[in-house]
């Protein structure tokens, strides 16, 4: 049988610019000398063609390096803890509440550090450790940070985390266990966002969301994929994203549409809908306006790890939405909890705040029309609900506190509860 | 000498303002726009600066006491 993963190279040839097409050799680049427009990873899409197949993706690793070829480093050089593969669960419970028929969760809270984070930054610290970087930096707000410290100590390189100061402890700890350089900034979230960008031009550091983006952003694309080979080699009709920067939202539907052209599927004309938290939703906003212009906002939702007022992809994001006949919405923060216990209730699974303004949001999608009854629906979970247990706490029943008794217990459990089961016959 | 790569966001009020004009005549600051999306309700403009370092962040802050949003060109990178 002959030998379906050789060790390969990458098919990136080049950074493309988004905006005027000028062409740059692969390196550690974001941004167009010409026209300061974003760069993105560009392929050799014919030599993937004569190589990938379904059987191909399938003899692969149970991680998100089973799409390798489809990906800007070289497989055999990833920097890999075991992310990706995760769990595409058809979800009854939720689609009865919510009046669909046929809704699935992607469940990516199951990756190493709980968030889709992973995909990401194993792309990003690949990259980095083949352009010889020894450190690996971010700014974030939890997920990127916690992320980035465990690929960074994976890879044996350093890492560089820059946090606001007034984070939660969970956070904090979620990223200290791997022993980074841990920043905490005093000053406004303005004021990290200037820090960080002067940072990454001064110092020989891989900033994955800065001087590495291109190649970071790529590994959201994995998403997409999985979806596709897990319903059977076929795309969702509808796909539910939180939006953020932007840049995840249109990666699954980048990554859909490569699985198109290579065809692995056939394209059916996926729809891309995008939700945001009401308290940070510039994306979802400007849809409203039917404009392709961003309004920057100041971020004030419990759902910080969507909380970036002035999305770097903000505008591809809405160019998707136009593309693809899908929509834009946000959700309250009463919602976003609400969205959260919703999910939990009904299919076991805790979300982070994210993931509460996409079951939320899938509601209002849902209500006003726009997703669709009988419509393959695929609904984004990107982080695990422990990260951000404070959002929910204050909506939870405290437990039954009790003396060791059954009698104390009967009573506690009636009180609540309602009526007991007639006890078994001894 | 410094080099700055930023972005201006204009909200409507402030779209006829010549305020670049404003800025390379007030400040010792050469600008250069690179790339430019400006509507009659809302406006951004990519422009790159020269100039003393202190000059620069006087006159961004003069920019910013206009009522123009300034950000560094790649625009948020605090992420979740």
């Amino acid at each position: 049988m002959p030998d379906l993963r050789p060790v390969q190279e990458s098919f990136a040839r080049s950074l493309r610019c988004r905006e005027c097409g000028h062409e740059y050799p692969l390196a550690p680049s974001n941004v167009c000398e010409w026209c300061f427009g974003p760069l993105e990873v560009f392929y050799d899409y014919a030599a993937i063609k004569s190589r990938i197949s379904r059987q191909r993706i399938e003899s692969g690793p149970p991680t998100m390096w089973r799409y390798g070829d489809l990906l800007p480093v070289d497989a055999a050089t990833a920097v890999d803890i075991g992310t990706g593969y995760t769990p595409l669960v058809r979800a009854p419970n939720l689609g009865r509440a919510l009046g669909l028929n046929r809704l699935y969760i992607k469940n990516d809270c199951q990756n190493p550090t709980w968030s889709f984070k992973d995909r990401v930054v194993s792309v990003a610290s690949s990259v980095a450790r083949s352009f010889e970087f020894d450190t690996l930096a971010c700014a974030s707000t939890g997920n990127l940070a916690n992320s980035v410290a465990a690929h960074a100590a994976r890879a044996g390189m350093r890492a560089c985390v820059f946090i606001p100061a007034d984070l939660e402890q969970g956070k904090i700890i979620g990223s200290a266990v791997y022993s980074p350089t841990l920043v905490a900034v005093e000053g406004s979230y303005d004021d990290v966002n200037r820090l960080c960008s002067e940072l990454g031009d001064k110092y020989p550091w891989a900033f994955v969301n800065i001087n590495v983006r291109p190649y970071y952003a790529e590994g959201s694309k994995t998403l997409g994929y999985e979806v596709c080979e897990q319903l059977g080699w076929r795309a969702p009709d509808h796909c539910i994203v939180p939006m953020a920067s932007g840049s995840l939202f249109t990666k699954i539907y980048k990554g859909i549409k490569e699985m198109a052209w290579l065809g692995l599927i056939d394209w059916q004309g996926t729809r891309m809908s995008g939700a945001q938290a009401l308290g940070c939703s510039p994306i979802a906003e400007a849809f409203g306006r039917q404009s392709m212009n961003i309004r920057p906002q100041k971020p004030n939702t419990i759902a910080k790890s969507l909380a970036i007022g002035n999305p770097a992809d903000g505008y591809y994001a809405l160019k998707t939405m136009k593309d693809s006949n899908g929509a834009a919405t946000a959700v309250t923060d009463d919602e976003v909890v609400e969205g959260i216990r919703l999910l939990a209730e009904t299919e076991g699974i805790f979300a982070e705040t994210a993931g509460g303004v996409v079951i939320s949001g899938l509601r209002r999608l849902v209500r006003e029309g726009t997703v669709h009854p009988d419509e393959v629906v695929v609904a984004f979970i990107t982080g695990a609900g422990l990260k951000t247990q404070e959002a929910v706490a204050g909506a939870l029943q405290p437990p039954l506190t009790i003396e060791p008794t059954i009698e104390s217990f009967e009573q506690a459990f009636e009180d609540r509860e309602g009526s007991l089961p007639l006890a078994k016959a001894v | 000498m410094e080099r700055k790569r930023v972005k201006f966001t204009f909200v409507e009020e402030l779209i006829k303002e010549p305020v670049i004009w404003k800025l390379g005549r007030e400040f010792d600051i050469v600008t250069n726009i690179r790339r430019a999306d400006v509507t009659d309700q809302r406006g951004w403009v990519i422009l790159e600066l020269d100039g003393e370092k202190d000059e620069i962040e006087r006159g961004l802050d003069w920019v910013r006491e206009q009522g123009v949003r300034v950000d560094p060109i790649s625009e948020d990178i605090v992420e979740g």
